[in-house]
């Protein structure tokens, strides 16, 4: 029951509760629908300049204020669009509906995961992590340095426009790196992947400031990463 | 041949490859045929190499307007990173991708059909495709275009779109819902049946429409069996970037409204009609030769038996 998740647990419970008079039931549904889970754009926790000389402000602020706050709006228009749907058992709607979810859900998704993957320099963006990731890193991949390497290489060939991801796959214990294509979320490449570092290699996301060379995008953006938040990721999915 | 009137001459040291490309082996070729004829000013330079190699080598094409032309819808900033840039690394790449493999002196068309391999696509193909995308889409603007088409072009919209409007809000919609990096296109559609032998009866006017398509990232119609490409907009972030950040419905509304070239869209109408054209023709006449054949080879046998027992 993936429709499930579409809902808040009150809207649920009262969805799903038993009324006997399905006018009622009826009424009291399309009066739920108010109670739709609505997604917010969610805050930085640094200001747009903080990222500086690595990544603009105003590329900042546009990717966050605008390409973000789009993916949420129209997730959330989606997912209206959806109860709708479903309320209404117009199947053909409800199927259709599926790529505007996967791309605005997985760009809201994306993005909430990409902001607090970095941090500015005086917040410890950049350090590497010397905890029990960075031995893992170390186990798969040789060095970090190798890891970055791959990532960069792994980025810099994705065509068109996705991300590119440092994971780890819960069921065979291990790190792993995997591009995504458009907004596709990590889980869409297999569904014990949780991601723990991903980078947008959309050109919205460098271009005003390294315009085509995406590999001086990749180079520079090692120094605001933010390896604690990957870190506590780790520790919290393999324990 | 009336030739696209906005392509710019051929520097002297190039062929066109076209002239030499007999669309035979699979069915993502016989509209190969038409494309080919509009886009020959995609020439292929012969270099020499030193005294003894030669190397057949993509150049990359200037738009045929100077980079400051379309200022300040699309900025001359945009055309030096967008042509100069990408569009040139598009070419480097992949004349060293096809450098000393098969691909090596094929033409542009020829590669992008091989490379996309029937969708389990190659590593040239990205490149080979956003090359002729890129030329194809230069080509599809003009300083001052936009407006409405006129003629036979315009008939077609009215006829399979109900109205140029509505064209133009399909068309739209197609470009800003491309979900990521990719195209959007306006294509004349042959209806044919290329399953094995399937007879494809013959065609009328009627059985071939306009249809706006969208495709991923360097993906182009000329990979789709019997489809003519007419009109093309780029919707990857870069092209509209610069001037338009993430506004990409106002990159496409005044590519529309202001620099769309329909006389290039026309003509390359003109020329996919005149394809089609041919290729019906040269089909009713191997028809006519199969039916003849049959008809003799059914009708001598006949005679021989008499003949046979006769002399028995
Ligand atoms: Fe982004
Ligand atoms: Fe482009």
């Amino acid at each position: 029951m993936a429709i499930r998740t579409l809902f808040t647990r009150k809207t649920l419970t009262s969805i799903l509760r038993n009324d006997p008079n399905p006018i009622v039931a009826g009424i009291a549904a399309s009066t739920q629908s108010r109670d739709l889970h609505v997604f917010t754009l969610p805050d930085l926790a640094y200001d747009y300049g903080a990222l500086e000389p690595v990544i603009s402000g105003e590329i900042m602020q546009l990717h966050h204020q605008k390409h973000h706050q789009t993916y949420v709006t129209n997730y959330n228009k989606a997912l209206e669009q959806l109860h709708d749907a479903v309320g209404k058992a117009d199947s053909s709607t409800t199927v259709k509906l599926q790529n505007a979810i996967k791309f605005n859900g997985g760009g809201h998704i994306n993005h909430s995961i990409f902001w607090k993957n970095l941090a500015p320099v005086r917040e410890g963006g950049g350090e590497p992590p010397r905890d029990s990731l960075g031995w893992a890193i170390d186990t798969h991949f040789g060095s970090l340095e190798a890891l970055i390497q791959k990532i960069n290489a792994e980025g810099a060939a994705l065509q068109g426009s996705g991300w590119v991801w440092l994971g780890l796959d819960k069921e065979l214990k291990r790190l792993v790196v995997e591009t995504t294509a458009n907004q596709d979320p990590l889980v869409t490449k297999g569904p014990s992947l949780v991601p723990l570092l991903g980078i947008d290699v959309w050109e919205h996301a460098y271009y005003l400031q390294y315009k085509n060379v995406r590999p001086d995008y990749l180079k520079n953006i090692w120094k605001v990463i933010n390896w604690k938040y990957a870190s506590e990721v780790y520790e919290k999915e393999s324990s | 041949m009336k030739l696209l009137s906005l392509s710019t001459p051929d520097s002297t040291t190039c062929y066109l490859s076209s002239s030499a490309f007999l669309p035979s082996h699979s069915n993502g070729f016989q509209n190969l045929a038409s494309t080919f004829k509009f886009s020959n000013n995609q020439a292929r330079c012969i270099r020499k190499a030193g005294a003894t190699k030669v190397t057949a080598k993509f150049e990359l094409k200037p738009p045929p307007y100077p980079l400051n032309a379309l200022e300040p819808i699309m900025s001359q900033e945009t055309f030096e990173y967008h042509w100069g840039k990408h569009h040139r690394a598009y070419v480097d790449n992949l004349n060293k991708q096809i450098e000393g493999t098969d691909l090596d002196g094929k033409s542009l068309e020829e590669t992008i059909v091989i490379a996309y391999n029937n969708g389990d696509i190659l590593p040239a193909f990205n490149n080979a495709a956003q090359v002729w995308n890129h030329d194809f889409f230069w080509e599809s603007m003009k300083p001052g275009g936009g407006g409405k088409p006129s003629g036979e072009l315009l008939k077609l919209i009215e006829r399979d779109f109900g109205s140029f409007e509505k064209f133009v809000d399909q068309f739209k919609l197609a470009a800003s819902t491309q979900f990521g990096s990719g195209w959007a296109w306006l294509a004349y559609k042959e209806n044919r049946l290329d399953v094995g032998n399937a007879v494809n009866p013959l065609a009328t006017d009627e059985d071939k429409k306009l249809v706006i398509l969208k495709s991923p990232n360097a993906v182009n119609p000329l990979v789709w069996s019997h489809h003519h490409p007419l009109l093309t907009i780029d919707v990857l972030e870069h092209a509209y970037y610069l001037d338009y950040q993430n506004r990409r419905p106002d990159y496409i509304s005044v590519f529309m409204n202001k620099l769309v070239s329909w006389e290039a869209v026309s003509s390359r109408l003109e020329q996919a009609k005149a394809v089609i054209a041919e290729r019906e023709r040269e089909e009713e006449r191997k028809r006519r030769e199969e039916e003849e054949k049959s008809t003799t080879s059914e009708a001598t046998p006949t005679p021989e038996i008499f003949a046979d027992s006769d002399t028995d």
